[in-house]
């Protein structure tokens, strides 16, 4: 049964194990605000992996993963703003989750048992995301409100109170953990989840979805649940985001935002979480550089980014380079086509 | 007097003004293998389809085992005991073959059986000695059989091969007879559509001609391979 031996010292699994080194050494070489700036960033991909595991696992492409973002982190702050008890904050966080992980059960009830599929889901998903912006954009007045929570327009909701737990605030370093360890656990089920029976049913999905119901697979259900969670993980990075910067506005779920975490699933490799944690980091560093010297230069390279990734690279850089090193370096004969499960001779 | 597995009762599809399938009545006994033969637009896929949920029958039920299946989603019909091997092989072309077969087995086992199973499923198919290439890389026939293999993971009562032996050669074919027989006696009722004759004739036990959508002649091979009416269908006579 060689099929069953599994080899562990990949590429992949050595570049994993040196950013999660780098990552839990970062705070004691950096300074609290670089610390607090790479917590920002662990929270985007948070939100690249929400898409990694509905369009990279599954096969679904959804455009909605800011809309659910955006959820999360409006759901948190109105419930700061109702309730001011901070200790209650880790229960809003909890409600920010779940009211992502409904909102996208809905959604993907609609579209999965309506029979929609496809380019169909990405054009349904992309629209759910516009009209959440527009309405957000729109609700200056002092009529939009929840509770004593304003909705406030373009200005969207300010000084959100931040997570805290036992009375200790979850800000800078203790933010930067927090925001890790949410990270690590995401990653983790997701590597885990490769290898058990739900893997491989997501995988059949994306591979074949008619032929798989015809294994006996409940297709809708399963595409509608997987579509749910990832809305929950989404809206987890909108809740970190929310507590981290104070603030939610309706451009966090814009355009741009809905748009960021396709490019970045894209050009790191979106059926590979390792490689879309690691282009997400270094997009993220080199981004900043190019927006610390001037206005939207670092939307220009997500465009042509993606661009050259569709035409030369569709498997992802960070994924292709993982494959080429595999097999030139380590000699690896894999097939690193397959994700799951792997042609493991 | 066997059990009838499978009836189809007054069942027709439409497709617009197209009569895929007319009115048509088929009893297919349990243990039976069962062939579907006609020229090509004659509806044998179609009634398939039908039988697995991929369409809706325009009227008409659908009995499988005495419970009426019409209404049922395709994911229940395969648990509650139907199969198909699909006209063009459906199998996982960009998945290893181990991982095709596991994608099949794992919901009908437990976790440790799927080993066990998956070798179970490649030996009975015969090509077990092939190693765990990428899907992509074997040849046709191989795809054909793993993708019976595939389609004997949920231990069905029923198992539907639409063109088991298309694109194989004479060896492949006689191989195919000899996998769809012994999948046969080992107690699952088969019911199959081919257009080679010599294959039909090899397993089929009984035979069922369809033209324009409707049953044009039913019998034992050598009663249908002798009808006059069903030379002329295939020689476009009709």
């Amino acid at each position: 049964m060689s099929h069953k031996v599994k080899n562990t010292v990949t590429t992949e699994n050595i570049c994993a194990l040196l950013v999660f080194a780098y990552l839990i050494i970062y705070p004691a070489f950096h300074s609290a605000y670089a610390t607090l700036n790479m917590a920002n960033f662990l929270i985007t991909v948070i939100l690249a992996l929400s898409l990694a595991l509905i369009w990279g696992y599954t096969g679904i492409f959804s455009y909605a993963q800011a809309a659910f973002y955006g959820i999360g982190g409006y759901t948190y702050a109105i419930f700061c703003k109702n309730f001011t008890d901070p200790s209650l904050t880790p229960i809003f966080l909890l409600g920010g989750v779940i009211v992502g992980f409904f909102v996208a059960l809905i959604l993907g009830y609609f579209m999965f048992y309506g029979g929609v599929n496809d380019v169909y889901v990405a054009l349904v998903t992309m629209c759910f995301t516009l009209v959440l912006e527009t309405f957000l954009a729109q609700t200056a007045g002092p009529e939009w409100h929840i509770g004593s929570a304003q909705l406030g327009g373009y200005n969207g909701i300010n000084a959100v109170t931040p997570l805290t737990v036992g009375g200790f605030p979850i800000k800078n370093l203790a933010l930067y953990i927090f925001a890790l360890v949410c990270m690590t656990v995401i990653y983790l089920t997701m590597r885990i989840l490769e290898k058990r029976n739900l893997g491989y049913c997501l995988l059949s999905i994306r591979e074949n979805r008619q032929r798989s119901e015809m294994f006996g697979y409940n297709i809708s259900f399963i595409q509608m649940m997987v579509f749910a969670v990832s809305g929950a993980i989404a809206g987890l990075a909108g809740v970190l985001y929310t507590s981290w910067g104070g603030y939610i506005v309706p451009s966090a779920v814009g355009m741009t935002q809905a748009t960021t975490p396709v490019v970045l699933v894209a050009a790191g490799g979106r059926k590979n979480p390792t490689a879309v944690i690691i282009f997400t980091l270094i997009y993220l560093a080199i981004s900043q550089k190019l927006a610390a010297s001037g206005s939207q230069y670092s939307l220009l390279i997500l465009g042509l980014i993606l661009l050259l990734v569709v035409l030369f690279v569709p498997k992802g850089i960070i994924h292709s380079l993982f494959e080429i090193i595999d097999r030139r370096i380590i000699r690896i004969g894999r097939n690193t086509d397959i994700r799951i499960g792997g042609g493991s001779e | 007097m066997k059990e009838n597995l499978l009836e189809l009762r007054h069942v027709s599809k439409h497709f617009g003004g197209l009569k895929a399938v007319d009115d048509v009545n088929l009893t297919i006994e349990e243990g039976s293998l069962h062939c579907l033969i006609g020229p090509n637009g004659a509806g044998k896929t179609t009634i398939f389809k039908l039988i697995m949920g991929i369409y809706p029958p325009t009227s008409g039920e659908i009995l499988f085992n005495g419970k009426d299946m019409t209404k049922i989603p395709t994911f229940r019909r395969v648990q509650n005991g139907i199969s198909i091997k699909m006209q063009i092989p459906g199998v996982y072309l960009d998945l290893s073959l181990y991982d095709n077969i596991r994608i099949a087995v794992q919901k009908y086992v437990s976790v440790r059986e799927i080993p066990a199973e998956i070798n179970r499923l490649i030996e009975m198919v015969g090509i077990s000695e092939i190693g765990n290439p990428l899907v992509r890389n074997m040849p046709h026939g191989q795809q054909q059989w793993l993708e019976i293999a595939m389609s004997l993971a949920s231990k069905p009562k029923l198992l539907l091969l639409d063109e088991p032996a298309a694109g194989l050669g004479p060896e492949e074919t006689e191989f195919t007879a000899d996998i769809v027989r012994r999948i046969n006696e080992l107690g699952t009722t088969i019911i199959f559509i081919d257009h080679d004759m010599d294959f039909v004739s090899k397993i089929a036990r009984k035979t069922t001609v369809l033209h324009y959508g409707k049953i044009f002649a039913e019998g034992t091979f050598d009663e249908i391979h002798n009808n006059q009416d069903v030379i002329n269908i295939y020689l476009g006579k009709v």
